[in-house]
């Protein structure tokens, strides 16, 4: 029993000093975020890599989402004579929650793990300790720029899923079910409209559709660092490291979306 | 030897001298450029137990060893890569071992370090791995950064215009190391590191590692440190010998007094 206990406490010990140092990583993250020196042509570059490198396969999960949620809605809705709203459906699920959740999981699979990879590759090859050597600090050269790029990325990325999603779902709501493309956008916009405005002109669903995937950036890029940068083991340490950056990162975006969710609902609440 | 020096912030203290040393003794009037007295560090297991090293301005001071004997965390104690659970590590008369973070490594830039696979920026071409340390470090404009670099490259024996733009993946292990040389020497520093220095090289390039740190102590002047456990090479750049053997220094000498001491143990050490 003792062992069982003693067991318990090493492991919780080391989770609790785990969730230290991925505080600490993100809070110097983002602090050199504002000191120089700055590394801008990093910063670039992994936009480049986690951004625009990410386009295609956002463009293909976002297009198929709205596809499929407009065939799935159609069946239900068509029960009650009700396929008009087809786009209302279409229009929340993408911008509320499956834009920017999907993009994040896209995201983490592609990028999230890279992270980790590169940077396991270069703990495990001594690169980082000779960057250190050299009177660099690791975090400032690697893991600001990457933090800075995710997000930047990541929202941009949710807007286009949003986007090419609601076309996807405009596409089988007039092709396959039938509906006028007008009635299928204004559904849309009315839906977006019905929960109220920031500053006027942003639709309230919007402006916290994207301040979900600015959280989710962050998650994704500072979990593959985390697991990169603490990488022990050789190259089997590397290969471990990614599937944990990538399950991390996605359960984190999980459980972050609701309880940003709820957060959003407090702070700017829908009109009614 | 190149104007890094002038470029660079300079928060060193004035070394001490070394007091009451012989003429023959290799402390002979000589600064302690690294000092570390009664060091100790453990990880699951102790490593170091009471390690005390002088190394001397202008020295080449290899550090002999087996394999797992903690002479490459000697090194990372020294970069500060590392802190010791106990003793104190001066360099150039300055306590580091409750540096910050950033004064660490604005301590590092005074070093050089060639690490055992040379550690080269695989995504960087060598031109841009040796001008790292002065891109970062110095406020050289890049014509004269390509001068420096192109300087580095021939002094380790390499062809600037054949590897400058190759990756290092394009290169073979001994010109990985020589590149790993001049970029530790690129910006111009009073102590080079060497962890294993001939570690996987065939006898050729050896030679050709041993030369060229026999040339960075001739021509250039730096304090070197060389871990190793190949003995032939230790011997053949070591100004003066130290034999870790756990975790302490066993014995410190000439490689000659080295050759001939009756220790059991260096004797079984040496083969």
């Amino acid at each position: 029993m003792d062992r069982f206990i003693s067991a318990v406490d090493t492991w919780m010990r080391g989770v609790a000093l785990g969730v230290q140092e991925y505080f600490a990583l993100g809070q110097r993250a983002a602090r050199f975020t504002t000191t120089r020196p700055f590394y801008w042509r990093d910063v670039l570059v992994q936009m480049d890599r986690i951004g625009v490198g990410s386009i295609p396969i956002i463009l293909l999960t976002g297009l198929f989402t709205g596809m499929v949620l407009a065939l799935q809605s159609s069946v239900e809705l068509g029960k009650f004579g009700a396929e008009i709203y087809i786009g209302s459906l279409v229009g929340a699920s993408m911008v509320r929650e499956l834009g920017p959740v999907l993009t994040a999981l896209m995201v983490t699979g592609r990028a999230g793990s890279g992270i980790a990879a590169e940077l396991g590759s270069m703990r495990v090859t001594e690169q980082i300790d000779a960057l250190e050597s050299m009177g660099t600090d690791p975090v400032r050269k690697l893991v600001t720029p990457r933090f800075i790029a995710g997000i930047v990325m990541v929202p941009t990325l949710t807007i286009l899923a949003d986007v090419v999603g609601i076309i996807g779902g405009l596409v089988v709501a007039v092709f396959k079910i039938g509906i006028p493309a007008d009635i299928y956008l204004r559904g849309v916009w009315g839906t977006l409209a019905e929960s109220g405005f920031i500053l006027v002109f942003f639709p309230r669903d919007f402006v916290s559709g994207l301040a979900k995937p600015l959280v989710f950036g962050a998650i994704i890029t500072l979990t593959g660092a985390y697991y990169g940068l603490h990488v022990r083991g050789g190259t089997e340490g590397v290969g471990r490291a990614t599937t944990q950056a990538v399950v991390t990162a996605s359960v984190l975006i999980l459980a972050t979306d609701y309880f940003l969710t709820q957060l959003l609902l407090v702070v700017v609440p829908p009109v009614l | 030897m190149s104007p890094v020096r002038d470029h660079r912030r300079d928060h060193r203290r004035e070394p001490s001298r070394a007091a009451g040393a012989g003429a023959g003794a290799p402390s002979a009037g000589r600064a302690v450029v690294i000092e570390l007295e009664d060091v100790w560090l453990s990880f699951d297991e102790p490593v170091l137990c009471g390690v005390n090293l002088r190394v001397y301005e202008g020295e080449t001071r290899v550090v002999l060893g087996e394999s797992g004997s903690g002479k490459s965390t000697l090194l990372k104690l020294i970069l500060r890569l590392l802190t010791p659970d106990r003793g104190s590590i001066r360099v150039f008369g300055r306590d580091i071992v409750d540096l910050s973070f950033d004064e660490a490594l604005e301590m590092r830039r005074h070093m050089g370090m060639v690490f055992q696979y040379a550690a080269l920026f695989d995504s960087l071409t060598v031109f841009d791995n040796v001008a790292y340390p002065l891109r970062e470090n110095t406020g050289l404009d890049e014509a004269e950064i390509a001068r420096i670099v192109r300087e580095r490259l021939e002094f380790v024996d390499l062809d600037p215009d054949e590897v400058m733009s190759k990756l290092p993946g394009e290169l073979s292990g001994g010109m990985r190391k020589r590149v790993g040389i001049a970029r530790a020497i690129a910006a111009d520093p009073e102590i080079v590191l060497y962890d294993e220095p001939t570690a996987g090289l065939d006898p050729l390039a050896v030679d050709a590692i041993i030369r060229l740190t026999r040339k960075l102590q001739a021509e250039l002047g730096v304090t070197s440190i060389v871990v190793t456990h190949d003995i032939r090479a230790g011997f053949r750049v070591a100004s003066h010998v130290s034999l870790l053997h756990k975790g302490r220094i066993r014995f410190e000498g000439t490689p000659e007094e080295m050759a001939t001491s009756d220790d059991p143990y260096i004797r079984a050490f040496l083969g």
